[in-house]
């Protein structure tokens, strides 16, 4: 279908709404985050709990999400969980809208500019993280 | 599987079978041009005069009144940019014309209202509404210029369901322009756009005091892509379509002659139930209004005795309106929202936002629109599941 007037969510992104991966919160995390606003209808708070590798490596042990927003939003939330859960802190660079987009089949071109906060959202709990920790970060 | 609860009839309405029935013959059968003499041209010019004069009937006008066109959509720009081409013909350039319309109106209407404006061709004013998205007709009388040539006001709001006091307004134009013709001023004509007021509100142009009114089929069992506009005799009007002069010179293009009979059959067969639908309707709408506001934090948009049968509307705090829409549907309940994310330009609803209802709750909007198969089992169904879908919703969202 013409990418343009394409207003329909993938089977993958109707899954991850309906059965949302990693939804909830982890009591004393690690690191935290809240992005978005809910005057623009979507609100995202992503949650991580650290571990530490053999060689000190840090990754993330556990990630969970809470969302207040449209399908999208949902599922963007849900697949971005599953796409960093058990991989290097390092690698959420690599974590972008894009990635998420395909990991879900694609997502509608209108929902891209506002519902995908999840990279951000991952982002910036990391950073919290980092920020807590003494300073040789 | 099970079947559908379809509750967006304020979108649109299935086509009736009465109405498909009358229309069959006009595609492979009855194909004539309406504007040839012939034996098949004249049978179809019988069946387009036929449903304008059903038409015409429903509104209380004459014949010669009612022009075909697609949509309400295409009414609404014919009737405000026709009515400002034809006086800006006569006037002299210094002449502006003014134009009030309300900060609700649908998008036809404030889009076509914007364009006059951008295109200097007219000043517009646009009235604010209550809480309850209604009009007040002091603000309308207050706004009235020496040069206010059209007054635009929607019968029905589509979003919020709120009936707005038109034949009021028709009742101060009168006086207004009265007035106006003592002061050899030009008068004031009145539009509405009664789309969602056709099936169950008195539509009698005289009534009503207005100079013209914009309809479209699909939302009373009609098929998408027909609709009309009445133009009371003597309102100056300038085509907006050129060609082969049809419709009273006033809309080229032939006649979509099945579509028309579908228009004309699908009018005629509402005014036989009008009275008993209200009646059957209002009483459902109660029943779901009265369910669904016993869930916490949910309230009602529009006015709460001012409003159509078929319209409930509502906000939801902590639940978005595209997420709402998508579990209902999951659970085969039709509904639709006027969330910014289930708009194409995602902003809050414009209608909304006048009514003073803040962006972070006017996300969580739902509308259902009953229709004429809409039963008390569905009703209560809805009423049965909603609370689950929005508590589901609120425990996935963060706490603000």
């Amino acid at each position: 279908m013409d990418e343009l007037f394409n207003n329909l969510y993938s089977k993958k992104v109707m899954e991850h709404f309906r059965n949302p991966k990693n939804m909830g919160v982890i009591r004393n995390p690690d690191g935290v985050a809240t992005v978005g606003n809910p005057r623009c209808g979507d609100l995202m708070k992503f949650y991580i709990k650290v571990g530490k590798n053999k060689q000190g490596g840090e990754y993330f042990k556990e990630v969970k999400f809470q969302t207040l927003g449209c399908g999208a939003a949902i599922a963007t939330s849900s697949m971005v969980t599953t796409l960093v859960k058990g991989k290097p802190l390092i690698e959420a660079e690599n974590v972008t809208k894009q990635v998420i987009a395909e990991a879900l089949d694609g997502l509608p071109a209108v929902k891209m500019h506002c519902s995908v906060l999840a990279d951000e959202g991952i982002r910036k709990a990391v950073k919290n993280y980092y920020s807590k920790q003494p300073s040789q970060k | 599987m099970k079947k559908l609860i379809y509750l967006d009839n304020a979108a649109t309405t299935p086509v009736e079978s009465r109405v498909f029935a009358a229309m069959k013959p006009y595609f492979s059968l009855k194909y004539g041009n309406p504007s040839e003499f012939h034996l098949l041209g004249q049978e179809a010019r019988k069946a387009v005069e036929e449903s304008r004069r059903k038409i015409a009937s429903f509104l209380g006008a004459k014949a010669e009144e009612i022009v075909f066109t697609s949509c309400a959509s295409e009414s609404i720009n014919f009737s405000h940019k026709g009515l400002i081409e034809a006086l800006r013909h006569f006037a002299p350039k210094s002449f502006t014309p003014h134009i009030i319309t309300s900060a609700i109106e649908h998008k036809a209407v404030l889009e076509t209202c914007q364009h006059l404006e951008n295109s200097g061709l007219a000043k517009v004013t646009y009235l604010p509404v209550d809480q309850y998205g209604l009009v007040k007709v002091t603000d309308l009388e207050k706004a009235i210029q020496p040069n206010t040539i059209l007054v635009s006001i929607m019968y029905v709001n589509n979003e919020v369901g709120t009936i707005q006091p038109i034949a009021e307004i028709g009742q101060l134009l009168k006086k207004v322009n009265e007035q106006k013709t003592k002061n050899h001023q030009p008068r004031t004509y009145f539009h509405t756009d009664a789309t969602q007021a056709i099936q169950y509100l008195d539509c009698q142009v005289e009534k009503l005091g207005v100079d013209m009114l914009s309809l479209t089929g699909h939302k009373f069992y009609a098929p998408k892509g027909i609709g009309a506009l009445y133009i009371k005799k003597g309102t100056p009007i300038r085509k907006q379509q050129d060609g082969g002069g049809q419709e009273m010179k006033l809309r080229s293009g032939t006649e979509n002659v099945p579509y028309i009979v579908g228009l004309g059959e699908a009018i005629e067969l509402i005014s036989e139930v009008k009275d008993g639908q209200h009646q059957k309707l209002t009483e459902l709408r109660e029943r779901l209004i009265t369910n669904i506001l016993k869930i916490p934090e949910v309230y009602l948009t529009g006015h709460p005795q001012k409003r159509v049968p078929h319209i409930a509307s509502f906000v939801i705090k902590g639940a978005e309106g595209e997420s709402l829409i998508l579990l209902l549907s999951d659970k085969k309940v039709i509904a639709s929202s006027g969330s910014a994310c289930t708009s194409q330009v995602l902003q809050p609803s414009h209608v909304l936002t006048a009514m003073g209802v803040a962006a972070e709750v006017s996300h969580g909007s739902v509308r259902f629109s009953l229709g004429k198969n809409t039963t008390i089992e569905e009703i209560d169904y809805v009423s049965q599941i909603l609370p689950k879908i929005i508590s589901r919703l609120r425990e996935m969202a963060p706490q603000i």
